[in-house]
């Protein structure tokens, strides 16, 4: 009967949507990279956060080991506050670093973790106390024209 | 004359019915704007088991009764009686209740057109009712049996002319044996043959069911042919005259004759009204 | 001057009430969709009806777009040596923009415009009146079926069109232009965020269902029963529908991907 084949062809049509909707998901999306990885929370100071954002990576040698889960202003200390989730596979040590880098020139920033010397490793709720924060353009350029000044200050004589 | 019907749910016998109104039109106006009424006060009453026409020239409020007594309308002033019961067109409940015991026939059929025609008789049977596939099938072939077309049933309803059309939406109209069948304009746009099949369905179906039939026509002869009573309404929204077919034949009033007869001018004027002619060629009179 | 004040006053006043009749229409329609939904199987032939038959022009129009924003966007992206972003813009243009609003701008279209003709059609033929007659509401038999069916379909399409659009530029920009494979994907995979973009992309595109379905059924069952009435009423649904697309586009995208 007709409805029968139009229940198929509808079928066909439902199933075709999830067909792009799992290729789109899994494939073209990041729901593939990071779906059920078990985690554990860690967090780090920065004097300037620069352009990081929630849901950045967290790359150690260039290999993401984690994500930026979020990102908050310490109102006592006025430092920003960075939490993260890394992996379980991943541990480092308690006296790692974290810089906050630029992907390529124009690139999203992340967050890089250098590893340490230490024996213990940073447990759950630790925080990296070592950061570098991020370069910030304004203070770049001020700084290389005050180094410009200095030299030729020093090079041209005193200037009262 | 009388046969059998096998194509009925339930028997009914016919003539020993009490032969009261089954509608009751009670000094009833209706216009659809204040600025125009279509009907001015009109009365009248159908008498169960009984074809009724009801005649009159276009535009004089016929098919407006129809709606008024299916309720898709209230009336302006005055009460629409269908067995007793006055008819609310505000209560859902009540119109949903009513018009399961009527059946309508558009003037062009007003089949539905994605559907075949085994599937638009089956319609009704399949909203209203739970009865199973087998039933559904043998009621809808009965049906289309009594109007004469079975072997369509599997046809597209591109593929039907009109004189079908009318027949398969007579077979849909009559799917769940109502009380009353109303027709608009059932002879209407029809050759000679198909008009005289309508009209044979339309009193067989009347006489073998015990059904009371509502005709709206302008087809003076074969409503005659059949009807055992008839009203007729002027353009002005009003009940000129009534009475069986040899009585209206008879009757000396102009606006009957005029009409009975068809001739082109009488009370109901050729002129639509315009200043003289001579004026409007601009010559002195 | 007052005659064009009062020409002005009585023109206000009749799009405030076609503005109201236009919303008891849709709340008519959310009130019957339950029993809609419980007749099933009309909801399945109208997703026939609207969906699958959209299919061809949707995936033929998908791959077209994809194919053209490669081409286009490699010519921008190479200057600046970053043609290795080629999939990731490709993708984040289709699923949370062109996706939802191309799809819907073809559906207004090609469904739209049929539902609008086929229900003011049925009208002119009394088939809604005979049914009415028949007690039963066309409310819910015809129309509460097509508009669930519209809002079901749309995201459907938006996803396939997103999907093959994607196809068509990985086949112009790996096969035959030369991007890398890998980078293409992976760099895609990297930066594009299953719920905010993809997720966002498809409430878009339910929404967008929604209004192009409501437009059309709306101005099918108000049109007049003449040839002229439904050449119009196709008429205006395809530039209403399209408007709103358009405007609810401009709202949603501020809502969804404003920069926190």
């Amino acid at each position: 009967m007709k409805t029968r084949n139009t229940e198929i062809l509808v079928g066909t049509f439902v199933l075709l949507g999830f067909v792009a909707l799992f290729f789109l998901a899994l494939k073209a999306a990041n729901l593939g990279n990071f779906s059920t990885e078990p985690t554990y929370a860690i967090s780090a100071r920065f004097d300037n956060i620069g352009g990081l954002k929630a849901r950045a990576p967290v790359r150690s040698a260039g290999v993401t080991v984690g994500r930026v889960t979020a990102i908050t202003l310490d109102p006592k200390t006025y430092q920003g506050v960075v939490s993260m989730d890394i992996r379980n596979g991943f541990q480092f040590p308690k006296d790692s670093s974290a810089k906050i880098l630029t992907a390529g020139l124009l690139g999203d920033q992340y967050v890089g973790l250098e590893p340490g010397a230490a024996e213990a490793n940073l447990a759950a709720g630790a925080t990296i106390t070592q950061t570098q924060s991020a370069l910030v353009l304004e203070n770049l350029i001020g700084q290389m024209l005050f180094n410009m000044a200095a030299d030729a200050g020093s090079t041209g004589g005193a200037k009262p | 004359m009388r046969e059998s019907a096998p194509f009925l749910l339930r028997r009914v016998a016919p003539s020993t019915l009490h032969s009261d109104s089954l509608i009751e039109i009670d000094r009833v106006s209706f216009g659809y704007d204040a600025s125009r009424t279509i009907l001015n006060d009109v009365s009248l009453r159908f008498e169960r088991g009984k074809v009724t026409a009801i005649l009159g020239g276009s535009g004089c409020g016929k098919t407006t009764l129809l709606r008024l007594i299916a309720g898709v309308h209230p009336a302006t002033s005055g009460r629409v009686v269908f067995d007793g019961e006055a008819v609310n067109a505000q209560d859902k409940a009540q119109l949903y209740r009513l018009r399961r015991r009527l059946g309508m026939l558009f003037q062009f059929g007003a089949l539905f057109t994605d559907l075949t025609v085994f599937e638009n008789v089956a319609f009704p049977l399949r909203e209203h009712t739970d009865l199973p596939e087998s039933m559904v099938r043998d009621i809808v072939l009965m049906k289309l049996n009594a109007v004469g077309l079975r072997g369509a049933a599997a046809l597209r309803i591109s593929e039907v002319s009109g004189g079908m059309a009318r027949r398969i939406a007579l077979a849909r109209a009559i799917a769940l044996d109502p009380e009353l069948i109303m027709y608009d304009e059932p002879f209407a746009g029809l050759d000679p043959i198909s008009m005289g099949v309508a009209a044979n369905l339309i009193r067989k179906l009347n006489d073998a069911t015990g059904a009371t039939s509502l005709m709206v026509s302008h087809d003076v002869l074969e409503c005659f042919s059949i009807c055992d009573y008839a009203y007729l309404l002027s353009s002005q929204g009003q009940v000129v005259a009534h009475g069986s077919p040899d009585e209206l034949k008879a009757s000396p009033h102009p606006e009957v004759r005029q009409f009975i007869r068809g001739e082109p001018d009488g009370p109901v004027r050729f002129h639509y009204p315009a200043p003289p002619l001579a004026q409007d060629l601009g010559v002195s009179a | 001057m007052t005659a064009a004040i009062a020409h002005l006053g009585r023109f206000t006043l009749q799009v405030l009430r076609s503005l109201g009749h236009a919303a008891f229409f849709f709340i008519d329609l959310l009130r019957f969709s339950p029993a809609a939904l419980r007749r099933f199987g009309l909801v399945v032939a109208q997703v026939h009806a609207i969906g699958n038959r959209s299919l061809i022009i949707i995936a033929a129009s998908g791959l077209a777009v994809g194919f053209v924003l490669a081409l286009q966007m490699y010519y921008a992206l190479v200057t600046y040596g970053a043609a290795e972003s080629l999939g990731l813009i490709v993708n984040l243009a289709l699923v949370r923009e062109l996706g939802p609003v191309v799809t819907a701008l073809l559906f207004a279209g090609r469904a739209g415009t049929s539902l609008t003709a086929e229900i003011g059609l049925m009208k002119a033929g009394e088939q809604l009146a005979a049914m009415e007659l028949m007690a039963i509401d066309p409310r819910a038999r015809v129309l509460a079926p097509r508009f669930l069916a519209g809002i079901v379909s749309m995201p459907i399409l938006a996803l396939i069109f997103s999907a093959v659009g994607i196809l068509g530029a990985y086949v112009v920009a790996v096969l035959l232009i030369g991007v890398d494979a890998g980078n293409f994907w992976s760099i895609m995979q990297d930066r594009v965020d299953v719920w905010r973009d993809l997720g966002n992309g498809i409430v878009k595109s339910a929404v967008f269902g929604l209004i192009c379905t409501f437009v059309a059924l709306y101005q099918g069952y108000e049109t007049q029963a003449t040839p002229e009435g439904v050449a119009h009423a196709t008429t205006r649904t395809v530039v209403i529908a399209s408007l709103g697309v358009l405007g609810m586009d401009f709202i949603l995208t501020a809502l969804m991907f404003s920069t926190p």
